[in-house]
């Protein structure tokens, strides 16, 4: 599903003290299909954008398009239940949200607030359940059983058995170890080629960013920063590091050895091994 | 005397279920950062919690400053141990930023008319001290954690402990916070223990302390530490961009005399291959 925002302003609280826009004049276009990452440092309006793609709030002027359905200040968006359906969304700890006594209930809660046949229910809950790499024997103990890498995918499978065409990614990694993230990542990606959802993610690794997504938004005090696929934006690194951001760690070792060795040494999309050899060959090749 | 001393902890939540901790020993001195890393549900949240006496041994012993942890002296050990949890929502008592720094100084029995010096000077060191009477749950995610620090700090404990307390800021928020904190252990030789998946974050600790299923998998200096890469990628961890590439250096045949941690010294390695060639 293709999703619009044009000129939208959103403003928290107007018309009191604690009056605050939280976006302003923020057009933008994701085609379907697409895989984009939103940066920004902490206040620049990531969440408050988030919440307009599955219509928990609407702008406060402009309109937001998500496929068929549309968002405009002060008319209720028909069909909101359908859109809620459509747009996936793992907001930030997701396992803070689980509460039902048994994992497989938990997973069942979505799809069975949206009315799915029961015995369609139980088919999605197992497939969600193997899609995000849970252990079917896990179904019927508490959540509350299960390590905080577990939960996590839990709460994942819950918004994927509803089977959004839209996956919404709050900082899906923050508090995984290592292999947790490099997991839960790989996971979202693979079933972003395979659905052909269009996938928004939140992060604040630029790491991720890069490795991830196909377009990138930079949004600084509400407003749309930068755009641009991702190898794009990283080569403006004083632009980003004006609004408290900062390229992913390999272009900052680029450019370091680019000083260092007084010869443009540029990223070519390159994985350690490839640079490791580009870097043998500036040293002066092997002993 | 050592700030903090493990000595042979084994713990578990009930009588029945299995050990989370087994036979863990470690001592953290004054005036040193250790790094506490392990992957989720290893025991490292169940080791800063036995630290200030939230919950205590079921077998061996933890000292602090020489004195032995147990239900009678808690306060007092709270008075020593501050800590900082992930996520500062759950940290907040006051409705002002004031009361909240000052909530842990009345607990601990802090006389009324040296409060008011140690919350500001407190708040000055995370530079928060223009947000005196701002509510704490309206400030951002950073802004919180430095209230929380402060609260910290205003105490004057010997040890810090910071439980994956950076992990929900933008990394330029990580770095201030863990800025911050850093110069104030240097200034006052405290202990500081960070918990911690953010692997730069390990590399500038002194030592690294790596827990595996309940059990101390190793301690010892992070530059030692990352030579074992293929290792603490099956426990779950990994090790940091710089020592990922020197390993790729040495599949090219490029060997280096030290294993680098961070770009300057990979890039001075470098360099001296080239100038020496
Ligand atoms: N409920 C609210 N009332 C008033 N201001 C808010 C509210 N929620 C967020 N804000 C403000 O809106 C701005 C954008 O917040 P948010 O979208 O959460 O940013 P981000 O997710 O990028 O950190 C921030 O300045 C924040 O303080
Ligand atoms: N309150 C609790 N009751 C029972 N088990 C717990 C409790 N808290 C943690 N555990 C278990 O103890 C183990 C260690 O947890 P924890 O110390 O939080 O690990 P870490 O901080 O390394 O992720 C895990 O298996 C976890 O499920
Ligand atoms: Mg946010
Ligand atoms: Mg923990």
């Amino acid at each position: 599903m293709d999703i619009t925002f044009e000129q939208v302003d959103y403003t928290y609280q107007a018309n009191s003290p604690f009056e605050h826009k939280a976006l302003n004049n923020l057009s933008f276009h994701l085609p379907g299909g697409s895989f984009t990452a939103i940066v920004g440092h902490t206040g620049s309006g990531k969440s408050t954008l988030l919440q307009h793609l599955n219509g928990l709030v609407r702008p406060t002027s402009g309109s937001v398009h998500i496929g068929e359905h549309t968002l405009e200040p002060k008319k209720k968006p028909k069909q909101a239940k359908e859109l809620r359906k459509q747009v996936g969304i793992v907001f930030q700890y997701p396992e803070h949200q689980l509460f039902e006594e048994t994992v497989e209930k938990d997973i069942a809660f979505g799809p069975r607030n949206f009315g799915v046949a029961e015995n369609e229910i139980a088919k999605r809950v197992k497939e969600s359940a193997e899609a995000v790499g849970l252990d079917l024997s896990l179904l019927s103990r508490s959540p509350f059983e299960l390590s905080g890498g577990q939960m996590r995918r839990v709460a994942i499978a819950g918004v994927l058995a509803v089977q959004p065409r839209v996956l919404v990614l709050d900082e899906p990694t923050a508090g995984l170890d290592p292999r947790g993230q490099r997991e839960i990542m790989d996971m979202f990606y693979r079933l972003h080629k395979e659905q052909q959802l269009t996938t928004i993610l939140v992060t604040h690794s630029m790491e991720d960013a890069l490795t991830y997504a196909d377009h990138m938004l930079v949004l600084d005090k509400g407003e749309k920063y930068m755009e641009g696929p991702p190898v794009e934006v990283f080569q403006k690194r004083q632009a980003l590091q004006q609004v408290q951001l900062d390229v992913p760690e390999i272009f900052q070792f680029l450019q370091k050895t680019s000083e260092r060795f007084g010869k443009p040494v540029v990223f070519e999309g390159e994985n350690v091994d490839r640079l490791a050899e580009q870097l043998a060959g500036l040293a002066g090749g092997n002993k | 005397m050592h700030a903090i001393e493990f000595k042979n902890v084994s713990f578990r939540y009930e009588e029945e279920q299995p050990y989370v901790l087994r036979n863990v020993s470690f001592q953290v001195e004054a005036g040193e950062w250790l790094a506490i890393i392990g992957h989720n549900g290893s025991g490292k949240s169940t080791i800063a919690k036995l630290m200030n006496g939230l919950l205590f041994p079921t077998e061996g012993e933890i000292i602090i400053n020489g004195i032995p942890l147990n239900e009678e002296n808690i306060w007092e050990i709270r008075r020593q141990v501050g800590m900082v949890f992930q996520n500062p929502d759950n940290q907040f008592v006051g409705t002002t930023v004031r009361d909240d720094v000052a909530f842990g100084l009345e607990n601990r029995g802090v006389p009324r008319a040296e409060m008011m010096d140690r919350i500001t000077s407190s708040l000055e060191q995370v530079r928060m001290q223009d947000y005196l009477l701002h509510e704490p749950y309206r400030l951002s995610g950073g802004q919180k954690q430095r209230v929380a620090i402060a609260g910290v700090l205003a105490i004057s404990p010997s040890v810090i402990i910071l439980d994956e307390a950076t992990a929900m800021l933008d990394p330029l928020g990580r770095k201030e916070i863990l800025d911050t904190v850093h110069r104030v252990q240097e200034a006052q030789q405290l202990g500081l223990i960070t918990i911690t998946h953010d692997l730069n974050e390990v590399m500038q600790a002194h030592r690294v302390l790596v827990m595996n299923d309940g059990e101390i998998w190793t301690t010892t200096v992070p530059r030692e530490l990352v030579k074992r890469q293929t290792e603490l990628q099956q426990i779950g961890l990994d090790v940091p961009f710089v020592t990922q590439l020197a390993h790729a250096l040495e599949r090219q045949g490029i060997t280096l005399d030290e294993q680098p941690i961070d770009h300057e010294e990979l890039l001075d390695a470098l360099w001296t291959l080239h100038s020496n060639k």
